[in-house]
C-alpha cells in the first residue's frame, strides 16, 4: 500500500511511473525505488522459496544483509531486491529453489 | 584518511578532518550518504548545542550542506571488502579499486538483532528498521495490522511512524517488566491507543504463506510463560525491535581486538579516549563502537576526526587537546541521567581497556 498522505513527509511526490514484470504479471513501480518496495506496494509478500521445504520468504532486514528478499532479476539469481532499484521492463521472478 | 560509513559518525568525522585540512575519502555501500538519519522523521533531543528539536532527516541534510563547503571525496555504492594494513580494497560498479590511506575511521554502524519463534520465517515478520525504511524512505506501508516486539526506542518510535503511515499498531510487547525506551515516545503511542504489554513474549506466528495472526503470552518473574494468559492477535506484520549490534566485520578484518559488552550491544572494538582501536591508526566511531544514539555518534565521529587529523599533523597538539576536551564534555553530558549512566560506565570501562592495551608488556 502506497502512503499517499503523511503528516511529516507531506504528499507523495510525483515520480516517474514505470512497469516491471513479476512472474509474468505487469506491476507498476516508481523509477528508482527498490524492487522490494514496489512488490510490497503491490501486495506481493513471497519473494523466494527455500530449497528443501519450499517455505516462503520475504522482506526482512531491508538493508541488504539477510538475503531473505532475493529473487531472480533479468535472469540473474540471488539478487537482493531490498537494495536493487527498479528499471522499466525489468523481469523479476520468484526464486523457487533456494 | 578513509572513513567507512557516512552516517552521523562518519559525516561528523569527515567535517572535523576536512575543517583541519586533511584529505578525506568518505565511503558508503549505499547510494546515499546519511546512514540511519535518512529514515528518522522524528525530532531529536540531546545536546541543545547541537541538533535538539530537529528531525533526523534534516540533521542529515544540514551536515551534508556543511560538508559540501569542504572538499571531501565521496564514494557511494562502494563496498570495502578487504583490508591490508591501511590499504582498502573496494568493490564499486563491479570494479575493484585499491585505496592507500594513512588513517582509517570505521563508522559502519550497527545491524538489527533477531529473536526466533515458531513462524518467524513467514513473510510479514521483519526487522523494525526494515519497516521504518519502507515507510519513511519508500513510502510503502508493510501492512495494516502490526505487532511490535520490543519497547526500546526503536520499537516505540517505529510504532508511531507506522501509525503516521496509516497502519494500526495492535500492540507493543516487551519481555522485560518495564518499558525500555523514553517516556516521551511511550506516551505518544499510548495516547494513540496502542497498548504496551510488558512481561509478554510472542509464542508463535501463524498464517497461510504469510503472517495472519500471532499468539502472545504473559511471562512470570522467571521469564516463564504463565498458563492461560495466551492471546491471539490478528496481525499481518510482526516487527522485531529487539536490539542492535555493532557491525564489526571490518574492524575484525583489520585485527582490532574486541570485547563483549551487553550494554553496548555485543562485541565492540576496544578503543581508547581518542576512539583509536588496538590497531594503531585505525579508529571507530558511532554505533560500531557501542550502540547508543545519533548525538553520541556525532560526537564520537568528531573525536575520531580530530584525533586522526592531529596524528596526521593537521591540528596542533594544544588545539586538539582543547577540541577533545569540549567533545568529551558533551559526550559526558549526553551519557548522564537514568538512560545514559549504564552506557557511561560501559564506555569508561572500554576506554580503560583501550588505554591499557596501548602499554606494551615487557
Amino acid at each position: 500500500m502506497r502512503i499517499v498522505k503523511h503528516p511529516i513527509l507531506g504528499p507523495l511526490e510525483l515520480k516517474k511511473n514505470i512497469n516491471i514484470i513479476v512472474d509474468d504479471k505487469i506491476i507498476k513501480a516508481y523509477e528508482g525505488e527498490p524492487i522490494a518496495s514496489a512488490l510490497i506496494a503491490a501486495g506481493i509478500t513471497t519473494f523466494h522459496k527455500t530449497k528443501k521445504r519450499g517455505d516462503p520468504r520475504g522482506y526482512f532486514c531491508g538493508i541488504g544483509l539477510c538475503t531473505d528478499c532475493m529473487m531472480i532479476v533479468d535472469g540473474i539469481r540471488n539478487v537482493r531486491t531490498c537494495i536493487t532499484p527498479v528499471r522499466g521492463g525489468m523481469r523479476i521472478e520468484t526464486q523457487k529453489d533456494g | 584518511m578513509a572513513i567507512v560509513g557516512s552516517g552521523p559518525a562518519g559525516l561528523a568525522a569527515a567535517l572535523e578532518a576536512t575543517n583541519a585540512g586533511a584529505k578525506v575519502l568518505l565511503i558508503d555501500e549505499n547510494a546515499n550518504v546519511g546512514g540511519q538519519l535518512l529514515k528518522q522523521t522524528h525530532k531529536f533531543f540531546g545536546s541543545s548545542k547541537r541538533y535538539a528539536g530537529i528531525r533526523g532527516i534534516d540533521i542529515g541534510n544540514k551536515m551534508l550542506q556543511e560538508l559540501d563547503k569542504n572538499h571531501v571525496e565521496i564514494s557511494l555504492t562502494s563496498i570495502v571488502f578487504q583490508i591490508f594494513g591501511k590499504e582498502l580494497l573496494i568493490l564499486k560498479n563491479e570494479k575493484i579499486q585499491r585505496v592507500k590511506t594513512k588513517k582509517i575511521i570505521y563508522s559502519c554502524g550497527a545491524s538489527e538483532k533477531v529473536i526466533n519463534f515458531p513462524g518467524w520465517t513467514l513473510p510479514g515478520v521483519m526487522g523494525a528498521g526494515g519497516a521504518q525504511t519502507l515507510v519513511n524512505v519508500h513510502r510503502v506501508s508493510p501492512g495494516n495490522r502490526i505487532l511490535m516486539i520490543g519497547s526500546g526506542n526503536v520499537g516505540l518510535v517505529v510504532s508511531y511512524q507506522l501509525i503516521q503511515a496509516g497502519a494500526d499498531v495492535v500492540a507493543v510487547i516487551e519481555a522485560l517488566p518495564k518499558i525500555g525506551g523514553y517516556g516521551v515516545h511511550a506516551s505518544k503511542i499510548c495516547r494513540a491507543g496502542v497498548p504496551i504489554l510488558t512481561s509478554h513474549k510472542i509464542k508463535e506466528a501463524y498464517g497461510n504463506g504469510k503472517v495472519e495472526a500471532a499468539t502472545i503470552v504473559a511471562l512470570d518473574k522467571k521469564w516463564q510463560p504463565i498458563l492461560n494468559t495466551e492471546r491471539t492477535l490478528k496481525v499481518d506484520v510482526i516487527c522485531l525491535a529487539v536490539g542492535l549490534k555493532p557491525k564489526i566485520e571490518l574492524p575484525l578484518m583489520s585485527g582490532c581486538k574486541t570485547v563483549h559488552s551487553p550494554t553496548l550491544g555485543g562485541r565492540v572494538p576496544i578503543h581508547d579516549e581518542n576512539m583509536e582501536t588496538t590497531e594503531k591508526g585505525i579508529y571507530v566511531a558511532g554505533d560500531i563502537a557501542g550502540v547508543e544514539e545519533v548525538d553520541t555518534a556525532i560526537e564520537e565521529g568528531r573525536l575520531a576526526g580530530i584525533a586522526s587529523a592531529e596524528k596526521l599533523g593537521y591540528i596542533s597538539e594544544d588545539k586538539a587537546k582543547d577540541l577533545k576536551i569540549e567533545v568529551r564534555k558533551i559526550l559526558g553530558d549526553l551519557r548522564s541521567g537514568p538512560f545514559g549512566e549504564h552506557r557511561e560506565r560501559a564506555k569508561k570501562q572500554l576506554i580503560q581497556i583501550g588505554k591499557s592495551s596501548r602499554q606494551r608488556l615487557l
